[in-house]
C-alpha cells in the first residue's frame, strides 16, 4: 500500500518538476471557451438582474425594480409550483423504473443486449420531434385514442390542465428513463458478485437481496442519476414550448418557459434574467443538497486521488 | 516505435476496464418472470410511438383520418419525403450537419486536453484543480438559464442570426461533462506507459496525442456522440440566437413546420421527423457499443 502511494507521490513530484508547466497551458483552450460563454453568462446573468433592457435601447441599471416586479408577480409562485411539480413527479416516476430496468439490463442475457439497443432509440429524439409526434398521437379527433376507438385513451389530453402535466411527465419519463437505466446498470455490474454469494448462502431470496444488496450499493449512482436529472428538469423547456406552450393557461409554464416569454417575447430582460437567477440557486442547492445526502461526492474524491 | 507496442498492450490490459470490470451478478438461476415481463412492456412503450411515426410518414393525408394508426398503409407513398424534401429541409439539415462538426470537434478536442492535464497533474497544481472544481460546478448548474446574458453577447460580438452564434455557446455547455467522462477514461491509462513515454523523451504534447488520445478512442466516440447528440437536437440556442428561416436547424424547423400552413399535414410532419432522426440512428448503430458502454463507465465510476 504504502509502497504505491510513495510511488505515486513521488512521480507526481517528477512530474511537476518536469511537465509541470506544460500541463496548466494544456487546460486553457476549454477554460476560455468555458469562462467566456458559460462563466461570464452566469455572473451576466446575476448583473442583468439589476438593469432593465428591451432589447433595442440602452441597458438602464434600475436597482432591485426587475427583482420586486418578479417577486410581486403572483405569476411567480405558479410557475416555482409547477417546476416544483415537474420536477418531482418526474423524478418519482423516473427513479424506480430506471433502477428496475437498470437491474434487468445488468443481467448479461443475449435479449437483453438487444432491448438496450432499442430502449435507447428515444434518446436521439430531439425534444421538439418528441413533442410533435405525441400531440400528434394525443389529439382528440385523430390520434391514437380515435383511430382505435378506446375511449379511455380518447381524452382532451392537452386541453385539461391536469392531464396536460401528466402528459408532460410522461413524455419526460419516456425520454429519459433509458439513460438513467443505463447508468443504474452501469452501477449494478459494479456491485461485487460476493456479496450476492454470501446472501444466497444465507439463503436470501432475490427480493431480500434486492432490497439489501443491489438498493444500497447503487447509492453513488442514484445521487449521479438523481443530479442530473433534477438540474435537467428545472431547465426543461423545448418539450412544453412546442407541446403546450404553457397551456392550458399557464398549467404548465414553469421556470424555464417563464424566463422565455419575459425575456424574448416580453422584452422584459431584466425580469428574465431574474428567473435565470433563481433557476441557478435553485439548481445548485439542491445539487449540494444531493453532495450532502451521499455524504461526499464520489466523482471529486476519485479526481482528487488521481 | 515503443509508442506502437506499448499502446497494444495497454488496449488489451484497457479493454476490461471499460467492460468487465466486475463479474455480472447471477443471483439464482431460475429465470426471472417479473422482470423479463416488465422488461418487454416497457419496450412495447418505447417503440409503439416510434413505429407509428414510421409507418404514418408512408401514410396519405387522406389515408391518416381513416386507417387504423397502427396498422402499416397498405399503399406506401414517398409524397410526404418529396414535400418536405422540397421545402428546404436540405439546408436546415446542412444548417444542423455544420454546428455539430463546429461543436463536437473543439469541444472534444479541448476537453481532452484539459482532462489529460487534470489527470496528469494528479492534483499537484492549484490551477488545475480550480479548473476541475470549476468544471464540476458546471455540472451542477442549469446553463440553460444563462441564455439571456448568451444572447447579449453573441449581439455584442455581431454574431446574432448566424451559425457561430449557435456553436461557441454550445462548445462551452458541452465542456464540462466531456471533461469529466474524458478524465474517467485517461485514468485507467496505466501509468507505467506515461513513463515509458517520459524516458524515450517524448513532451507532453506529443504522450497526449500519441498515447493517450489513441488508447481512449472509446471515450472519445462517445463524448463525440453525446455531444453531438445534444447539438443536433439543441431547441433553445436556435430559438434565441437566429432569426432568419434561412438560419434555421432541424428542431426549429420541425416546429415553424408543424405550426405552419402545412401542420395539418401530419404524414408530411412524421416524414420530416423521421429525416431528422436518420443522421443520429446511424451515428447510434455505428458507435452503439462504445456509446452505452462508455456512457455507463464514463458516469458510473
Amino acid at each position: 500500500m504504502s509502497a504505491i502511494s510513495a510511488r505515486r507521490t513521488s512521480s507526481a513530484a517528477a512530474h511537476k518538476a518536469r511537465g509541470g508547466a506544460v500541463l496548466p497551458w494544456l487546460a486553457l483552450p476549454a477554460l476560455l471557451a468555458f469562462a467566456a460563454f458559460a462563466l461570464i453568462p452566469l455572473i451576466g446573468v446575476l448583473l442583468l438582474s439589476f438593469t432593465s433592457w428591451d432589447t433595442l435601447g440602452e441597458i438602464k441599471l434600475t436597482g432591485l425594480e426587475s427583482w420586486r416586479a418578479v417577486l410581486s408577480d403572483p405569476g411567480l409562485p405558479h410557475a416555482l409550483w409547477v417546476t416544483f411539480l415537474i420536477t418531482a413527479l418526474s423524478w418519482a416516476v423516473q427513479t424506480p423504473a430506471s433502477i428496475l430496468i437498470g437491474v434487468f439490463l445488468a443481467g448479461r442475457q443475449r435479449y437483453r443486449e438487444l432491448l438496450a439497443v432499442l430502449y435507447f432509440i428515444p434518446l436521439l429524439l430531439s425534444s421538439a420531434a418528441i413533442a410533435i409526434t405525441f400531440k400528434a398521437l394525443l389529439d382528440p379527433n385523430f390520434g391514437l385514442g380515435a383511430g382505435l376507438h378506446i375511449d379511455l385513451l380518447n381524452q382532451d389530453w392537452l386541453g385539461t390542465p391536469s392531464l396536460a402535466m401528466g402528459v408532460v411527465i410522461f413524455i419526460v419519463s419516456w425520454q429519459f428513463i433509458p439513460f438513467h437505466a443505463l447508468l443504474y446498470q452501469g452501477g449494478v455490474r459494479q456491485i461485487p458478485r460476493s456479496l450476492y454469494e454470501a446472501a444466497e448462502l444465507d439463503g436470501a431470496g432475490r427480493v431480500r437481496m434486492f432490497f439489501n444488496i443491489t438498493l444500497p450499493q447503487l447509492k453513488y449512482t442514484a445521487i449521479t442519476s438523481s443530479t442530473l436529472m433534477v438540474v435537467g428538469s428545472l431547465t426543461f423547456f423545448d418539450l412544453i414550448f412546442v407541446l403546450t406552450e404553457g397551456g392550458p393557461g399557464d398549467a404548465t409554464r414553469a421556470l424555464a418557459l417563464d424566463m422565455y416569454k419575459r425575456g424574448i417575447q416580453a422584452n422584459l430582460m431584466g425580469q428574465a434574467c431574474v428567473i435565470g437567477v433563481i433557476l441557478v440557486l435553485v439548481g445548485l442547492a439542491l445539487a449540494l443538497l444531493l453532495r450532502r445526502l451521499g455524504g461526499r461526492n464520489p466523482n471529486a474524491s476519485q479526481l482528487e486521488g488521481a | 516505435m515503443t509508442a506502437t507496442h506499448t499502446s497494444r498492450a495497454a488496449q488489451r490490459t484497457a479493454a476490461p476496464g471499460a467492460h468487465g470490470r466486475r463479474r455480472p451478478k447471477t443471483t439464482s438461476q431460475r429465470p426471472n418472470w417479473l422482470a423479463g415481463l416488465m422488461g418487454w412492456l416497457w419496450l412495447a412503450v418505447v417503440i409503439i410511438p416510434i413505429y407509428w411515426i414510421v409507418i404514418t410518414s408512408f401514410k396519405t393525408q387522406s389515408n391518416y383520418y381513416i386507417t387504423n394508426p397502427l396498422v402499416p398503409p397498405s399503399d406506401p407513398t414517398l409524397d410526404n419525403y418529396r414535400l418536405v424534401l422540397d421545402l428546404d429541409f436540405p439546408l436546415y439539415f446542412l444548417n444542423s450537419l455544420l454546428v455539430a462538426i463546429g461543436t463536437v470537434i473543439p469541444s472534444v478536442l479541448f476537453a481532452f486536453m484539459a482532462a489529460y492535464a487534470i489527470v496528469r497533474s494528479a492534483g499537484a497544481s492549484r490551477f488545475l484543480r480550480g479548473v476541475n472544481s470549476l468544471f464540476l460546478m458546471g455540472l451542477a448548474i442549469p446553463l440553460q438559464a444563462t441564455v439571456i446574458p448568451v444572447y447579449l453577447l453573441i449581439i455584442k460580438l455581431h454574431l446574432y442570426d448566424s451559425l457561430t452564434a449557435l456553436i461557441l455557446p454550445s462548445v462551452a455547455f458541452a465542456i464540462p461533462l466531456s471533461v469529466l467522462v474524458l478524465a474517467n477514461f485517461i485514468r485507467d491509462v496505466p501509468k507505467e506507459l506515461f513513463e515509458s513515454m517520459r524516458m524515450d523523451g517524448a513532451t507532453e504534447w506529443k504522450t497526449l496525442w500519441g498515447l493517450a488520445f489513441p488508447l481512449t478512442r472509446p471515450a472519445v466516440v462517445t463524448v463525440s456522440i453525446y455531444n453531438a447528440l445534444q447539438v443536433w437536437n439543441g431547441f433553445l440556442l436556435p430559438l434565441i440566437l437566429t432569426q432568419s428561416p434561412d438560419k434555421r436547424t432541424l428542431p426549429l424547423a420541425l416546429a415553424a413546420f408543424q405550426g405552419g400552413p402545412y401542420g395539418v399535414n401530419v404524414p408530411a410532419v412524421l416524414a420530416s421527423v423521421v429525416l431528422t432522426i436518420l443522421p443520429m440512428l446511424i451515428l447510434y448503430t455505428v458507435g452503439r457499443r462504445q456509446l452505452l458502454s462508455g456512457l455507463t463507465a464514463g458516469f458510473g465510476k
